[in-house]
């Protein structure tokens, strides 16, 4: 770019926001009311469409006007599909409904908007300080949070980019244009912020060894792979609000001297995939950047959609895919930076990280670094499932603790369950238990318990969770996807998980432990990536804090939650079954359920798959079924033979 | 794999369509490397698996051999090498599933329809596949029939889903049989 043009890019640029300015403005002032509806895919999972669907429907039918505008997603799973409703002319500020099912929709249109009554039953909050209804934002779910990267989630529509414009997006983009690169990088560097990717790596000295690279071309790739199976939050950003995450990659991209920026997408997000094309498309029309964009700035966006390969998360193999080959990790150095995609120098961040870019530049380093811990300023984000009360996606600080973040932001554990442990980081990342509920959230306090940042996963469980069948699950992806390469990755998982399948199925023998560990310390040392190297973690961190549930499993075949179902059995307790009931006989899928000679029930030992149906469908008031472990505790019932 | 059904029957593409259709999209791609994974995609997302002659042809386009051709593919996750059935069945069994019982889930369809995952019924109306966290974690144990993400999943739900389809098609195949002038 020309520094000469930065004059007149800023006056270009003015001119873009004022027009997003007005349309805000307009479509604030149209009387009509406004009904956001989350449509991320957790949304349309829960049922928006149908939902959005019977609006527009009663809208009609009531002969009635509003702007449905669909957003994204502002992070609160348990409450899809979610809807604010922004009413002025009825005197409520904007209210925030949950769980609105097309048949609340259709109340709503009926009651709010043609008759001005909210329903306030199903208002969840306010989302605007007022004397009327309590704000969204005084509940802990939302107090405590800290929103820098997921602040316009939810809130914008992620297919306009004069939303985001609007909202001040894009402006750190031309304030950085104005600076020297040398002052970004020291701007980056000096607010602290740490690769969100999983290992924490300091993103300005990063961008400072890219920039020094000698390279004819350089790259910048945002890492959108998101392999660890329970976590989600990159697609959540990139479907809520795309521009966010380009405007940090363009500011990267100027930063070090790159021309071609690459998002790197799983395939598996189609609507990820779809709205950082259109993205891009609107962005280049507006000349923001693209190439040949005269005044702006010369940069090439795509996207390249990944196959589906955890390993390809890691840098050197996603390289090896853009390339066009098996995703297989290389050795390090040379790193990225230096040698990347076809040899040139390749920045490659997590979207979170490049996310936060943006407000870095807008507010400055020590704005920054005031957010969070000492050694891990700003915020993390982390998609909270499993036993909570309010899962989904939360950003707070850093240095927030594990008991804050799940007892008092996500609610606690359902159904009066104790707490048992929760896992943190995937795949890669680690069980802790409830000692460890004090400990900071941060990158350094997290791989000081065991545990890892990773991918931002994290599972809460309850007493019903077996960290022996946990363990094995987490081993039994890692192995399914190791890439081969490395002995011990390739084989030492398989070895791994042979030990845990015996041990979950009763068949573990005296001496099995030692052989985990001695494995799992072989496998950390034997390994070129970050897979195999972290791969032991579930089960070196399970076996130090959940020794005993092992020991269970294998010296008395025991599974003390009840999960592993060979283990287990399911009988029905004759003194609580009620005579002539049926209630479990059609909840059987295997047809294991049987009629005593006294008209009560009986579970066929033989043929039960231990689904737990039975358990579910008895009544209450006879609560009849039991589970227990080892199986044979289970009273032997015949099956009465047939005359 | 479990698909005995003939190809006209399953209404597949014949070879030479199937050719002249892939040929078609090469086109679309200059013969370099780094497009070997998008047009294996683009393939997949038009014919919804990689038959061995569009293999073929990728190679050739690219001037690499067909194993090596193979041996990208199969490293990815997202590449099928058989039809899938009609109605294709995710279940979910990321971590949260997983805790929630995902597997008994996977157990109940693999059993209603007689096949494992990774296969197709030998009609070609359902195929079963696993996956790893389809992002709704708060529904879980989650599966996704068609395109349509089934929360709180259970086993009797397994079995009103399959029900219900096979209710539909015997439904179609009721009148398609009661058209006038198709011969018995
Ligand atoms: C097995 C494995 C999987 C990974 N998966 C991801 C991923 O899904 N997303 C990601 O951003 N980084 C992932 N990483 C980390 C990347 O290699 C890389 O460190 C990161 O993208 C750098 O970005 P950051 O500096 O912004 O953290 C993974 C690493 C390993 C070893
Ligand atoms: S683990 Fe199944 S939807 Fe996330």
């Amino acid at each position: 770019m020309n520094p000469a043009n930065r004059p007149e890019m800023t006056q270009r640029f003015e001119a873009i926001y004022n027009e997003a300015v007005a349309r805000k403005k307009a479509l604030n002032e149209s009387s009509q009311p406004m009904i956001y509806i989350g449509m991320a895919t957790c949304g349309l999972a829960a049922g928006a469409l149908e939902t959005r669907q019977s609006f527009e429907q009663t809208l009609l039918e009531e002969d009635l006007a509003a702007i449905i505008r669909p957003v994204g997603c502002i992070g609160h799973c348990y409450a899809e599909p979610v809807v604010i409703i922004d009413h002025p002319s009825s005197g409520f500020p904007p209210l925030f409904y949950q769980q609105v099912t097309p048949g609340k929709a259709k109340m709503l249109v009926k009651s709010f908007l043609a008759g001005g009554d909210p329903l306030f039953e199903h208002v969840l909050g306010a989302m605007k300080a007022n004397d009327m209804v309590p704000q969204v934002t005084d509940f802990p779910r939302f107090s405590q949070e800290e929103r820098i990267v997921m602040g316009k989630c939810g809130l914008i529509d992620p297919e306009d980019i004069y939303d985001y414009i609007a909202e001040g997006g894009y402006l750190s983009l031309i304030k950085a244009l104005t600076l020297s690169q040398d002052e970004i990088i020291k701007e980056i560097k000096n607010s602290g912020l740490r690769g969100r990717g999983g290992a924490g790596f300091l993103t300005g000295r990063k961008w400072g060894l890219a920039k020094d690279a000698q390279g004819l071309k350089k790259f910048v790739i945002c890492n959108a792979d998101e392999g660890d199976p329970g976590a989600y939050m990159d697609r959540t950003i990139l479907e809520s609000n795309p521009h966010q995450v380009l405007e940090g990659m363009a500011i990267c991209a100027y930063a070090v001297g790159a021309t071609e920026a690459i998002a790197y997408v799983r395939s598996e997000y189609p609507i990820a995939v779809k709205r950082v094309v259109t993205a891009i498309s609107q962005a280049e029309e507006l000349g923001l950047f693209g190439e040949g964009a005269q005044g702006f700035f010369d940069i090439k966006f795509s996207v390249f959609k990944g196959s589906g390969a955890f390993v390809c998360g890691e840098e050197t193999a996603l390289i090896q895919s853009l390339e066009g080959n098996r995703g297989m990790p290389r050795h390090r150095p040379p790193y990225p930076v230096q040698k990347g995609l076809n040899g040139h120098p390749t920045v490659i961040n997590n979207v979170k990280t490049l996310a936060s870019v943006p407000a870095i530049i807008n507010k400055g380093a020590q704005w920054y670094r005031d957010i969070g811990a000492r050694q891990s300023p700003g915020t993390a984000i982390f998609s909270v499932v499993g036993s909570v009360v309010h899962p989904g996606l939360v950003e707070i600080p850093m240095g927030v603790t594990l008991e804050t973040l799940i007892f008092d932001i996500c609610g606690g554990i359902p159904n009066k369950k104790g707490f048992k442990a929760v896992q943190i980081g995937g795949p890669s990342g680690g069980c802790l238990p409830a000692d460890f509920l004090a400990t900071p959230i941060d990158f350094d306090s997290l791989s000081g318990a065991g545990a890892m940042m990773g991918s931002g996963g994290m599972v809460v469980m309850d007493e019903d969770t077996c960290m022996v069948n946990v363990a094995r699950y987490f081993v039994d992806f890692t192995q399914k996807e190791s890439c081969g390469k490395c002995t011990f990755c390739r084989i030492g998982t398989r070895h791994l998980l042979d030990i845990l399948d015996r041990i979950t199925k009763g068949e573990g023998r005296e001496g099995d432990l030692e052989q985990l560990e001695s494995l799992a310390l072989a496998i950390k040392a034997g390994s070129l990536c970050g897979l195999g190297k972290t791969a032991p973690n579930p089960i070196l961190t399970s076996l130090r804090y959940f020794r005993d549930e092992y020991e269970a499993h294998i010296m008395e075949k025991r599974c003390p939650a009840g999960m592993c179902r060979k283990l287990t059995a399911y009988y029905i307790d004759l003194d609580r079954c009620a005579r002539g009931c049926d209630a479990c006989v059609g909840s059987c899928p295997v047809e294991a359920i049987f009629t005593t000679k006294n008209r009560k029930k009986g579970i066929d030992q033989s043929l039960c798959v231990k689904c737990g149906e039975c358990m579910a469908a008895c009544p209450q008031q006879y609560d009849a079924v039991r589970k227990v472990s080892p199986p044979d505790k289970a009273p032997v019932i015949e099956r009465p033979v047939e005359e | 794999m479990n698909y005995s059904a003939s190809e006209e029957e399953a209404g597949l593409p014949d070879k030479i369509a199937l050719e002249r259709d892939v040929a078609a999209r090469l086109k679309g791609f200059d013969n370099h490397r780094r497009n070997l994974i998008p047009i294996l995609q683009d393939i997949q997302d038009h014919f919804l698996y990689l038959a061995p002659e569009a293999i073929l042809m990728v190679a050739e386009h690219i001037g690499i051999g067909a194993s090596e051709v193979y041996g990208v593919a199969t490293f990815y996750n997202q590449f099928r090498f058989h039809p899938p059935g009609r109605h294709p069945i995710k279940v979910c069994l990321g971590t949260a599933c997983h805790v929630r019982g995902g597997d008994i889930i996977l157990e109940n369809f693999e059993r209603k329809l007689g096949i494992s995952d990774g296969e197709t019924t030998t009609d070609r109306e359902f195929s079963i596949e696993r996956v790893a966290c389809v992002g709704c974690c708060a529904l879980a144990p989650v599966a996704v029939v068609d395109e349509n993400i089934q929360g709180h999943m259970a086993p009797s739900k397994v079995e009103g889903i399959v029900l219900g389809y096979k209710i539909e098609r015997d439904r179609i195949d009721r009148e398609r049989e009661n058209e006038p002038g198709e011969p018995a």
